[in-house]
């Protein structure tokens, strides 16, 4: 195995593992504070399309990328309304938000597909790209990985040093304690999901601008069910979540390990390897209920109303 | 100000009424979308929801759609009652398809008798092999079943897709990702001369009685009940938690692997990579909204149906792309789930006034 696939795996794994990164990111935040959000794949198609178009009308990356987000968080709004005022299953809700969004991006983005747009160019910093090994994967990405890397920072930092993060973290474990102590539950789970939107957003919008770059119907192709697991994975630490993005990266990127290697494999069996991996992480994971009950937010997914 | 009071007792009343108020609203969602669209909302609604079936012919095509649906949808429905989160029917049609196709295969040239009942069986054996292995990472490894199950479509979808490009491709078929066509012996006889309805409503309707008996009038259909309402009574109750759980996952497997292979050998006659436009996932709606009783999903699964041939009707008559059915689908969704409210709360309207505040209920 030479060092140029070495590099160009590695590359590859940072490039495909950065929406994974950005949706985990937002499904985490938001489920700390105690909201299951199980629509990401319908947000980030949603997001997807969005982008696509508008990057496709202006020619203007950074609107495209705005459009994605804001759609996002539109779609998390919708979400929101019925789960946190209405009450609704949170599992039913979001699934029925992933309904949705798939319906409707297949339906706005119908005369969008095959279409061509420019591809988002990277954004590489010249003198530390020569790097042996390392330096291709990590400084000759685009834009929006490095957005990612500074992102996991920020949430990182808000949870571990910032008053609001505990506050977010409260609700997350017991509104009612957290409500008592006049914390506004409601705002701090709104803003939680609309940030989980946004995030998803962004990702549908990098697969769609950056990644391939192309709108076809279900492009998101259960990333954001894989992003759910990742969560879990991460065990709700922010750190663990990019280990986790970059690995289930890898998984995606079978088919050209194996073109690499010159493995003789069906291409749909490769296409597997992200489910499967999700499916054997899980299996790891959930061996202990106890210990995973440790970490996951007490009210999680539980509807709360404010009994006044 | 509107306001949400817990009732003291769910309603039983809304639990009837809140799915007819989400298709009622639905409808007019259709038609602000359609109005939106520009298009003539009278001729859309009439294109959309009656045109498909206007006409006899255009009954049993509808009858032809619903029967994988409705089949998927009882089994799940057993799965939700026992607060199982089971969304793994498209998977387990998938596979069960292809489990199908590999054993009509080996009749294309038999006139045997038993060629039928074997290929309906192979796919319910392929329906459940992906609901069980979905069920024991669920019951035994502790995972999670929504998690499991959505990755096991996957699996199962890029499972066909490897089939259907590799092992079962037609071998004279020109290289198009398409198995061979199946004999007629494990073809689905048609029940109406110049239709395309086949046997698989007599299926469907044996389905719908054994789940509705199941469900009503035997102590496992109430034990599944129990575990789905309440855990603990159940446990305290003695009932074999894991046992039931696994039967349901295991029966609603047979069932969609059963609708899969009732599309091949019924509708399509060979293995073609889009055999379901998304019925597995269709019918997660169907079964809340017919509100988890076999009854109540047979019409919401013709109403579904009904959605899926308007979708089609309006891309040919109104040029518009199909799609609207998904999001019509969506909408029934979120406007059931937000419906539902009033099962358990009570909407207040408090009007302020200024010098004092009145409530008025209704």
């Amino acid at each position: 195995m030479d060092i140029d696939l070495v590099t160009n795996i590695l590359y590859a794994m940072i490039m495909t593992g950065t929406p994974l990164l950005l949706v985990a990111l937002g499904e985490m935040v938001c489920e700390k504070s105690g909201v299951l959000n199980l629509g990401q794949e319908g947000m980030m198609l949603m997001g997807a399309v969005a982008g696509f178009i508008a990057m496709y009308h202006t020619d203007n990356h950074f609107i495209g990328f705005i459009a994605a987000i804001l759609v996002g968080i539109a779609m998390s709004l919708l979400f929101a309304f019925i789960a946190l005022n209405l009450n609704a299953n949170q599992v039913a809700a979001g699934l029925a938000l992933t309904i949705f969004g798939t319906g409707l991006s297949a339906f706005l983005g119908n005369d969008y597909e095959g279409k061509q747009i420019a591809v988002l160019p990277s954004l590489s910093i010249d003198a530390l790209q020569s790097i042996p090994l390392i330096g291709k994967p990590l400084f000759g990405q685009n834009a929006i990985v490095y957005l990612s890397w500074i992102l996991v920072i920020v949430v990182y930092l808000f949870f571990r040093y910032h008053r609001q993060g505990l506050s977010v973290r409260a609700v997350g474990e017991d509104p009612s304690v957290a409500s008592n102590l006049g914390l506004p539950v409601m705002f701090i789970r709104y803003l939680s999901v609309i940030f989980g939107g946004a995030m998803a957003g962004l990702a549908g919008g990098y697969l769609s601008i950056a990644y391939t770059p192309m709108w076809t119907e279900g492009m998101v192709s259960g990333k954001g069910w894989i992003a759910l697991t990742l969560v879990v994975f991460a065990s709700w630490r922010i750190e663990r979540i990019i280990l986790g993005a970059y690995l289930f990266g890898f998984a995606s990127i079978m088919h050209l390990v194996a073109q690499g290697l010159n493995w003789d494999v069906s291409s749909n069996l490769l296409a597997m390897m992200p489910y499967v991996a999700t499916l054997v992480v899980l299996v790891m994971l959930s061996r202990d209920k106890q210990r995973l009950k440790l970490f996951e937010p007490m009210a999680l997914g539980k509807p709360w109303h404010r009994s006044s | 100000m509107i306001k949400l009071t817990p009732r003291a007792q769910a309603s039983a009343k809304w639990g009837y009424l809140s799915p007819v108020l989400a298709v009622f609203l639905t409808l007019i969602a259709a038609t602000v979308l359609f109005w939106g669209l520009g298009k003539d909302p009278q001729l859309a609604l009439y294109t959309f929801f009656i045109s498909p079936i206007e006409n006899w012919y255009g009954i049993t095509e509808l009858l032809v759609v619903a029967i994988p649906i409705l089949l998927c949808a009882y089994g799940l429905a057993l799965c939700y009652r026992a607060s199982i989160w089971n969304i793994g029917a498209e998977g387990q049609l998938l596979l069960g398809a292809v489990v199908a196709t590999t054993m009509a295969l080996k009749f294309v040239d038999s006139d045997s008798l038993w060629a039928m009942p074997l290929v309906l069986l192979a796919g319910m054996v392929g329906g459940m092999l992906c609901s069980g292995i979905s069920a024991f990472l669920n019951l035994r490894l502790n995972c999670n079943e929504t998690l499991v199950t959505i990755m096991m479509n996957y699996i199962a979808l890029n499972t066909l897709l490897w089939a259907v490009y590799g092992p079962l491709k037609d071998p004279s078929g020109y290289n198009f990702p398409e198995s061979a066509l199946f004999g007629d012996s494990s073809l689905l006889p048609i029940l109406f001369e110049g239709t395309r309805l086949h046997f698989g409503l007599l299926l469907v309707i044996l389905a719908l009685v054994i789940v509705w008996v199941f469900m009503s009038k035997t102590f496992l259909g109430f034990q599944i009940k129990v575990l789905g309402l309440d855990k603990p009574a159940a446990r305290m109750a003695g009932f074999k938690e894991k046992k039931l759980a696994a039967m349901v996952f295991l029966v609603s497997g047979a069932l969609a692997g059963l609708a899969g292979a009732v599309i091949v050998t019924g509708s399509t006659g060979q293995l073609i990579p889009a055999i379901s436009p998304g019925y597995g996932y269709s019918a997660i709606i169907v079964a809340f909204l017919g509100r988890l009783h076999p009854v109540g999903i047979t019409l919401a699964g013709l109403l579904i149906a009904l959605i899926f041939m308007g979708g089609e009707m309006s891309q040919m008559v109104l040029q518009l792309p199909r799609a609207i059915t998904g999001i019509l689908q969506g909408l029934i969704l979120f406007f059931l789930l937000s419906c539902d409210v009033l099962i358990r709360y009570r909407i207040v309207f408090t009007v302020k006034l200024p010098g004092f505040t009145a409530a008025a209920k209704h």
